[in-house]
């Protein structure tokens, strides 16, 4: 008898493709996302975008940029990208703070002038030392203390002579000095470390803390309440008002099923007027949705809303039109709830996970990164990290404005054609 | 109640030589009708036969692969065909979570009605499908019949010239079901031009004036109830009969002897009465077992057993 109900629910399984799809799919696709973000793979390891200011132009602050250059988990810019084959000007502590606050690079670098004269210490930070200034994206977490770590451990390795020398202060101030033959032998010992290391001849050294001075700012939500709720506002709002909008669609299919589809279409609403009406409501369920979140993370989360409804308004929109399109087309490919129902969750956990919604892309591989931007999750989450994280104004939306329409268009171009399927038979 | 004003000189509805085609299937074949201002034309025929298909192809929701189709005149995909047009699809078209009132406004403003003329109109079908003190009722929580009441209603929302009904009473009680057939004889007696579908002989012969019956996407006859026999039978009656004994072996006596035989009853035609003697006297003769024998006019099924060897259930 048992035998007899396991054959029957096998074949019913092996028959529902749908069923199929999120029971064996799925968990493969989504075990494959999280090793690649998580897992470590050699060729993925993300690398860290750092800008670096040398204002103190010195033999010493170049060879520590050049130390911090030859760091494998980082990308070093001093400059911004060629525009239109034009060589950019080298950052400057300004501009690199404006790029900071864009989200160019997490964490900018700032060597300033007078650097070389004190360059390293040993033990308590010496007061008006000129100290390295970190500029921090604190909505990353990870790289300022990466950056903080990188520069102890670069005026380790670049910067030995110095060491050497700064040791040999310290000698004479707590052991009473060298005798003129000794002095001369650690001078000459000091001149060959720094041209050895000028010279390219990488050396090693452990890491530790405290040799140069930094100090560190949060350029970028630095006067939020609670950082990252505008953040998780977004990521979270996005993926679920993706499958509110694929399963509202879904409501075109129960009106085929039933033959209401057949009866409105008998009066005078055309197709396209009839979906036309779809996406607007499907539109503004999704908008209701944003407010209901970001109005929540403002009563329970302390989340900065109000003073960021223009922004709000329009990322509201753009993104509400894009997953309300997105949902009609599922709805048109799809001839089955249960088709839309396996779909959605399929194509939504996937772009979630690769989009942002589950966990910042930043912590992601580069070409993971570069995928997300396929996803309608990547472009709203950086539209509503710009306005509720860093405070750019309107017209700095455009790129995430112009692509979620571009999105919205497309998609409903295709869902109508291919809905030409419901028009006549 | 609902207004019917066709012109004198132009038929509701003139189909001519129409074809619709699904991959190999032809579904409809070459039909030719016509319908007269406040006709009831009755379209009978087994599932399957191509009846909803030419409601759809009439109401626009199938492009037809041949032919043409005209309504009052006008071609069957303009707006003035749509707005004379009604239309009750076999499905329940309807939506299950709004309430009956809250629907029929929804396909009144889908065919253009607003304001005073659709409150108007909404009480008119109301009142019609009997269900004033339902209106504010959730449709999913309605009965069977009150839902098909309902989904008639809302095809009649814009009060059309003409109304199409694709097999209103399936699956509705007999007391639903005479319910149906009062409005619909209403809207008959009020003028309305009415195609109905079924593939029950005594609804076609209730409701309507003339029947055209469908078979493999053909109509094969038309005309009055009795055109129809006369045509088919013309003044003989139908002698059955029902006898004890192997199938095969009384089917090939009665074939033999001009008659059909169908689930074991045989059929002969008779122009009197007094021929029913000489066929008893016959199978006396060949031996059978005679259980019981009756004579009556020929109906619509008989019409459509004889035209294709097939009963309309089948």
């Amino acid at each position: 008898m048992t035998s007899a109900i396991v054959r029957t629910a096998i074949v019913s399984l092996r028959r529902d493709r749908a069923a199929l799809a999120l029971s064996f799919l799925l968990p493969v696709v989504f075990f494959s996302i999280f090793a690649v973000i998580f897992g470590g793979r050699r060729d993925a390891t993300p690398k860290v975008k750092v800008i670096v200011v040398d204002e103190d132009r010195s033999r010493v602050s170049q060879r520590l940029v050049q130390g911090l250059m030859q760091e494998g988990s980082l990308v070093v810019k001093t400059r911004p990208q060629p525009v239109k084959g034009t060589e950019q000007p080298e950052y400057t502590a300004a501009t690199a703070e404006v790029a900071v606050k864009e989200g160019t690079a997490p964490v900018a670098v700032i060597i300033p002038h007078g650097f070389s004269e004190r360059p390293i210490s040993f033990g308590p930070a010496e007061a008006g030392r000129p100290a390295i200034q970190l500029l921090e994206d604190s909505s990353d977490s990870v790289a300022p203390q990466m950056i903080t770590g990188l520069l102890q451990k670069v005026a380790l390795t670049s910067l030995p002579d110095l060491m050497a020398e700064q040791g040999s202060k310290y000698f004479d101030q707590f052991a009473g000095g060298l005798t003129p033959e000794q002095r001369d032998r650690l001078n000459e010992g000091i001149r060959r470390l720094g041209e050895r290391q000028e010279s390219g001849v990488a050396t090693s050294g452990s890491r530790n803390g405290g040799i140069v001075a930094v100090t560190a700012r949060a350029v970028v939500g630095e006067n939020k309440n609670n950082p990252m709720v505008s953040f998780y506002a977004a990521a979270i709002g996005v993926m679920f008002l993706l499958f509110t909008a694929s399963s509202a669609a879904g409501a075109l299919l129960d009106e085929a099923e039933s033959g209401t589809l057949d009866r409105v279409l008998s009066s005078r609403v055309t197709l396209t007027s009839l979906m036309l009406g779809k996406l607007v409501f499907n539109s503004l369920l999704a908008f209701s949705q944003l407010v209901l979140m970001f109005l929540w993370g403002w009563a329970v989360f302390r989340l900065d809303f109000w003073s960021h409804i223009p922004g709000f308004i329009v990322m509201g929109v753009c993104t509400a039109v894009a997953v309300a399109a997105f949902g009609m087309l599922l709805a048109s490919i799809c001839h089955t709830r249960a088709q839309l129902g396996a779909l959605s969750t399929l194509l939504i956990l996937i772009m979630s996970s690769i989009g942002g919604s589950m966990f910042p892309r930043f912590l992601m591989p580069e070409a993971m990164q570069k995928a997300g931007l396929l996803t309608i999750n990547a472009w709203a989450i950086d539209g509503f990290t710009k306005i509720f994280w860093r405070d750019e104004p309107i017209s700095h939306l455009w790129p995430q404005v112009l692509v979620l329409a571009g999105i919205a268009i497309a998609l409903f171009a295709v869902a109508r054609r291919v809905a030409r399927r419901w028009e006549f038979a | 109640m609902f207004p019917a004003s066709a012109t004198k000189s132009e038929p509701s509805l003139r189909i001519n030589a129409l074809v619709k085609r699904f991959g190999s299937v032809t579904a409809v074949d070459g039909v030719t009708l016509e319908l007269h201002e406040g006709e009831c034309l009755g379209l009978l025929g087994p599932n399957g036969a191509g009846k909803s298909t030419l409601i759809r192809n009439i109401v626009g929701r199938v492009v037809p692969d041949g032919g043409t189709i005209s309504v009052f005149g006008a071609r069957a995909d303009s707006t003035a065909a749509r707005n004379a047009l009604g239309w009750v699809p076999q499905e329940l078209a309807l939506y299950p979570r709004l309430t009956c009132r809250e629907n029929l406004q929804a396909f009144g403003r889908y065919h253009g009605l607003s304001g005073a003329q659709l409150a108007k109109a909404v009480e008119r079908c109301l009142g019609w499908a009997t269900l004033s003190d339902r209106a504010g009722e959730l449709v999913k929580n309605l009965s069977g019949g009150m839902k098909r009441r309902l989904n008639m209603s809302a095809g009649l929302i814009h009060a059309p010239k003409l109304v199409l009904m694709d097999e209103p009473t399936v699956g509705v009680d007999p007391q639903s079901r005479n319910h149906i057939f009062e409005m619909i004889e209403k809207l008959h007696d009020e003028g309305m031009s009415i195609i109905y579908t079924t593939h029950y002989m005594e609804e076609a012969e209730r409701l309507c004036d003339r029947i055209a019956i469908i078979d493999h996407g053909k109509i094969i006859a038309q005309g009055t109830h009795a055109e129809l026999v006369q045509g088919a039978f013309g003044s003989r009656s139908q002698v059955l009969a029902r006898f004890s004994g192997a199938d095969e072996r009384v089917a090939a006596w009665v074939a033999e002897h001009g008659g059909t035989a169908v689930d074991g009853v045989a059929e002969f035609s008779v122009e009197h009465p007094a021929e029913i003697g000489s066929l008893l006297e016959a199978f006396a003769k060949a031996g059978f077992e005679l259980l019981d024998v009756s004579l009556r006019r020929p109906n619509l099924e008989s019409v459509f057993l004889h035209l294709t060897g097939r009963e309309l259930r089948d």
